[in-house]
């Protein structure tokens, strides 16, 4: 562990890192552009010059490894100029359009200059050299090559990530613009790490600019549920609504990126199809009910059959989909409140998904098929239990977030399922099974959730709550807790942390670990091991 | 003096092969296979204190023990013939009329290094240069100078040329090898150096056309000759470029140390000013470095180490020569707008930086400058210096650096007058038009 020693500070760094790392291990910023972690080092924006004792030129950071007894100094006199003097060269060309720009509010020009430079132009407007503005270079992504400040963090991305090159530099000195090559556009399923990696106005994202100015965003780090990878995200959000996900990095999962689908998944669960209201079925429709009759009347259903044809009349199904709290809360409400062994799980993508890649696409679209597996529901899913129903040994059965007609079609799912006395529907979105629903429960969808998923490689990441279920829906814990409460007439502690506390004693996979304990990077629990199922 | 680099001039169709080896030509290619290890090769580079003629005067030989002993990956021989520095002409009469000689000083360097692939980088320019190149190169072949068991010795060597695509930084050795891979010209980030990582990846070494051209004499006839010409610190002949308001400008082989004051106006050499006028100032090195004062230019001599003395840099040896009428506002504008042109706009502070400086300059000229202005073009320079992946942006820097302050009543008359006092005075001569002998004197060649 070489010592070296910034602004007076000394650190024993890792061997390799470079000194934009090192100063940030010492709560040091070093301002830069180009530097990306995930990418090569360009050495361009010249942002990151350091004087290091002994060298008499200033050095970019970022390309310089930490050693033995290295000192650096980053808040020289002779570092301030340089700093201040690359803002006023990238700010010579810069529109400065701040006010009708996506990027006002995260900007790193806005930032850097206020935090390195507040110094007046001294550059005539009227020199600007003039660039393509609001290019749609495919994929979603717009383009600005004025705001530019040509770091080639992006080129770099589709250089070295996807390796697709669909983004060089063309031209020469001021004159250089970032384009795509003649008669081509950008066609990528990651697209879109591109806006975040840009750190100016230059790339933004059509469908999220001009919807809202960043501030007033609130941001909470949460997973994307669009496919077994499980990225982690952040969740930026004002009010209730959703506006974008934006991956958050873990070196487990995903490092720095996400796919463009993961990044739109959130649109499907907010909108006109977010059921609000527990309904119950009358007279050939949906009616609207409270949440204590709607409790009250599957309670009684549930009593009413088990009392009659035995506890093993009731079954459940539940999809990958749920958290791993959900499918653990579920499983064990009917051991513990109603007495069945019929919990079947499933984990179905319809035809045509995007199938595997070779970098984090997963074809299997639920975001935790590895947590309903090692709880053992895999092995008995949606064959079984329709066995058990078209044999008339199931009268009841309650889905969760689970879509049987979509997945079986009408007439198959009606010559299964047909002979059901009650069909309790708790899901977040409406679902086709939903219209053969004697009852439908709203709950809350994965981004107002605290709880988990595990990912194929068996990373368990923790979700948090972004804000509150819309209308009346419920987290499924509160759902499946008040049904017990009403069954068994026992308080039941249904915080995630608490059911997750169980599931770790329960489930042999899940052994030792905690919701809290997760981190920010999830932890893994063996795939091999699988835990009993019924 | 002998003429060394430039004998072409004295041994007519030097470039045939067979005019080449009758005059001793591959006879140090012979020695450094047959009677040298690789070892002594560069031992005598060093010895000879033989440093790079490509501006950065780095001495070769120690260049050449950076690279890798026993190195697991191939080992590159680069020949810089990307001769782009604005008054430099040296390499390309080199490579049309000498073309074997920079071809032995190749292949003795891949000896020394142990490298069995050398690449030539010609600027795209040089189309005639490179067709003479490789007729020579197809000799040397058939003569069994390139190949397989070149001579007989065991040692395998191919030769390519390679031409680029017509940008200044393709100079840049970095750059240069990004180019050659066929990638954009961008100058890279060091470290790595080329020695350890250079064409693709691998080690290399970069050396310009005349610091090759120099290796065969040096192993031909040894290092304590070689250091008999010239200074101790800086030794050898040197071709210097001498171009502007000179009677006889043109290519003369010089042994190194000569004096800058000789080389104007001695009657064999520059022959004095262009029309009898007075000297305003000179460029020692290529346009990119410190322009002299009349007064200074006159008192220096030209190797390296004096020309640092006395403020400025040898560079590449292309002296540009300009008399009192020339307007040092425009020059310094035409400098700058070459600069901008060229600059590839991979760093911030030359991408920016050389636009702003030529506005100002064009601005200045106008007589739309202000006094302001010409403190800023030293703020904007001192700011872009040393600041860059390459020395792009120092290579502006230094001119703007030295011309404001040498010249700094004139560039206040241009913001005074609001005009340039230059452009309406009869005796104008542009530091660009083409007022001035058609030809770089050639056939002049001449040596003390």
């Amino acid at each position: 562990m070489p010592k070296v020693t910034i602004n007076g500070q000394q650190l024993d760094a890792p061997q390799g890192i470079n000194l934009i790392q090192a100063a940030e291990m010492l709560g040091i910023e070093i301002p830069h552009y180009c530097y990306h972690p995930g990418l090569s080092i360009a050495g361009n924006c010249r942002m990151c010059l350091v004087e290091l004792q002994g060298v008499p030129k200033l050095q970019i950071a970022c390309n310089t490894r930490v050693a033995e007894g290295m000192v650096v100094h980053t808040e020289s006199p002779r570092v301030k100029k340089a700093q201040a003097a690359v803002l006023e060269f990238l700010l010579l060309n810069h529109p400065i359009d701040c006010p009708v720009c996506d990027q006002a509010g995260e900007c790193k020009l806005q930032d850097y200059y206020m935090d390195y430079d507040r110094q007046p132009s001294r550059f005539p407007l009227g020199k600007k050299n003039k660039k393509g503005k609001a290019l749609d270079i495919g994929s979603g992504l717009m383009l600005d090559q004025e705001r530019c400040i040509l770091c080639a963090r992006c080129t770099r991305f589709f250089d070295e990530v996807t390796r697709t090159s669909e983004l060089a530099i063309f031209e020469r000195g001021d004159h250089c613009v970032v384009d795509t090559y003649p008669g081509r556009k950008v066609n990528n399923p990651y697209a879109l790490n591109v806006v975040d990696i840009c750190p100016v106005g230059a790339l933004t994202e059509k469908e999220f600019r001009f919807k809202m100015r960043v501030w007033y965003l609130h941001r909470t780090p949460s997973v994307c549920g669009a496919c077994a990878r499980g990225c982690s995200i952040d969740i930026d959000h004002h009010r209730g609504r959703i506006y974008r996900y934006k991956p958050r990095y873990n070196p487990n999962v995903n490092q720095w990126w996400m796919c463009d689908e993961g990044r739109h998944s959130f649109k499907l669960l907010q909108g006109e199809n977010r059921l609000l209201k527990p309904r119950y079925q009358a007279d050939g429709r949906l009616a609207t009910e409270g949440w204590d009759t709607a409790i009250a009347r599957a309670a009684e259903r549930i009593r009413g059959c088990a009392s009659q044809y035995g506890p093993n009349a009731i079954g459940a199904l539940v999809s990958a989909q749920a958290t791993n709290e959900e499918i653990f809360a579920l499983k064990r409400f009917m051991a513990r409140a109603v007495g069945s062994t019929v919990v079947g799980g499933v984990s179905w993508t319809p035809v045509g998904a995007s199938p595997d890649d070779n970098f984090l696409i997963r074809g299997d679209k639920n975001p935790n098929t590895a947590g309903l597996k090692a709880m053992g529901l895999l092995e008995n899913g949606l064959g079984w239990v329709a066995g058990l129903v078209r044999r008339g040994q199931i009268k009841v059965l309650i889905l969760l977030r689970c879509d049987p007609v979509r997945i079986l079609g009408e007439s198959e799912f009606m010559a299964w399922f047909g002979a059901l006395d009650h069909l309790i529907v708790l899901d977040c979105i409406a679902t086709q099974t939903m219209a053969f629903a004697n009852q439908v429960m709203p709950i809350a969808a994965y981004p107002e959730l605290d709880g988990s998923f595990t990912n194929f490689e068996g990373w368990v990441q923790r979700l948090r709550p972004a804000f509150d279920p819309p209308g009346e829906a419920r987290p499924a814990l509160e759902v499946i807790g008040a049904l017990e409460r009403e069954l068994l007439k026992v308080e039941w502690n249904y915080s995630a942390a608490s059911v997750f506390a169980e599931l770790a004693q329960a489930e042999p996979a899940f052994e030792g670990l905690t919701l809290e304990g997760l981190g920010a990077h999830g932890a893994r629990i063996a795939m091999s091991r699988n835990g009993s199922g019924p | 003096m002998e003429r060394i680099l430039s004998r072409w001039v004295d041994i007519p169709n030097l470039r045939d092969i067979e005019v080449y080896e009758a005059h001793g030509g591959y006879r140090a290619l012979r020695k450094a296979l047959f009677e040298m290890t690789p070892e002594e090769i560069i031992e005598e580079i060093k010895a000879s204190n033989l440093r790079g003629r490509g501006g950065a005067a780095f001495p070769t030989g120690v260049k050449w023990s950076f690279i890798p002993r026993n190195s697991e990956k191939p080992v590159y021989v680069v020949c810089n013939a990307d001769e782009s520095e604005p008054g430099t002409f040296a390499n390309r009469y080199q490579l049309e009329n000498d073309p074997h000689g920079v071809i032995e000083g190749v292949l003795i360097c891949c000896r020394a290094v142990n490298a069995h692939t050398a690449y030539i980088y010609l600027r795209g320019e040089f189309a005639l240069q490179k067709r003479r190149l490789d007729e020579a190169l197809a000799q040397a072949r058939a003569r069994g100078y390139i190949g397989r068991n070149i001579m007989g010795s065991n040692f395998d060597v191919e030769v390519y040329t390679h031409r680029g695509a017509g940008a200044y930084i393709c100079g840049e050795e970095t750059a240069l090898l990004e180019s050659l891979e066929g990638k954009r010209g961008y100058p890279r980030n060091r470290p790595p150096f080329p020695a350890t990582y250079g064409a693709f990846g691998c080690p290399t070494v970069v050396n310009n056309v005349e610091t090759l051209s120099n290796v065969p004499h040096i192993i031909a006839r040894g290092a304590q000759w070689y250091r008999s010409i010239g200074p101790e610190k800086s030794p050898g002949p040197k071709l210097f470029c001498l171009s502007g308001h000179v009677n006889r400008p043109g290519l003369y082989e010089l042994p190194m140390g000569f004096p800058l004051k000789d080389m104007i106006y001695r009657e064999d050499l520059g022959g004095g000013i262009l029309g009898g006028k007075k000297l305003k100032a000179v460029i020692p090195g290529g346009s990119s470095f410190p322009v002299f004062t009349a007064e200074e230019a006159l008192k220096v001599n030209m190797d390296f180490e004096s020309v640092r003395a006395a403020g400025s840099l040898m560079g590449t040896g292309g002296v540009i020569v300009m008399h009192e009428d020339t307007c040092m506002v425009d020059a310094l504008r035409t400098i700058a707008r070459f600069y901008h042109h060229e600059s590839c706009g991979q760093c911030t502070p030359c991408r920016e930086g050389c636009s702003w400086i030529e506005k100002l300059m064009i601005d200045l000229e106008e007589g739309r400058g202000t006094m302001e202005d010409l403190d800023r073009l030293i703020d904007i320079a001192s700011n872009m210096e040393g600041n860059t992946i390459c020395v792009l942006a120092d290579s502006l820097a230094m001119p703007v650096k030295s011309f404001v302050p040498k010249f700094r009543d004139e560039f206040e008359e241009h913001v005074r007058l609001k005009r340039c006092p230059f452009k309406f005075s009869a005796k104008f001569v542009s530091f660009t038009s083409s007022e001035r002998p058609s030809s770089h004197a050639v056939d002049g060649l001449s040596s003390s």
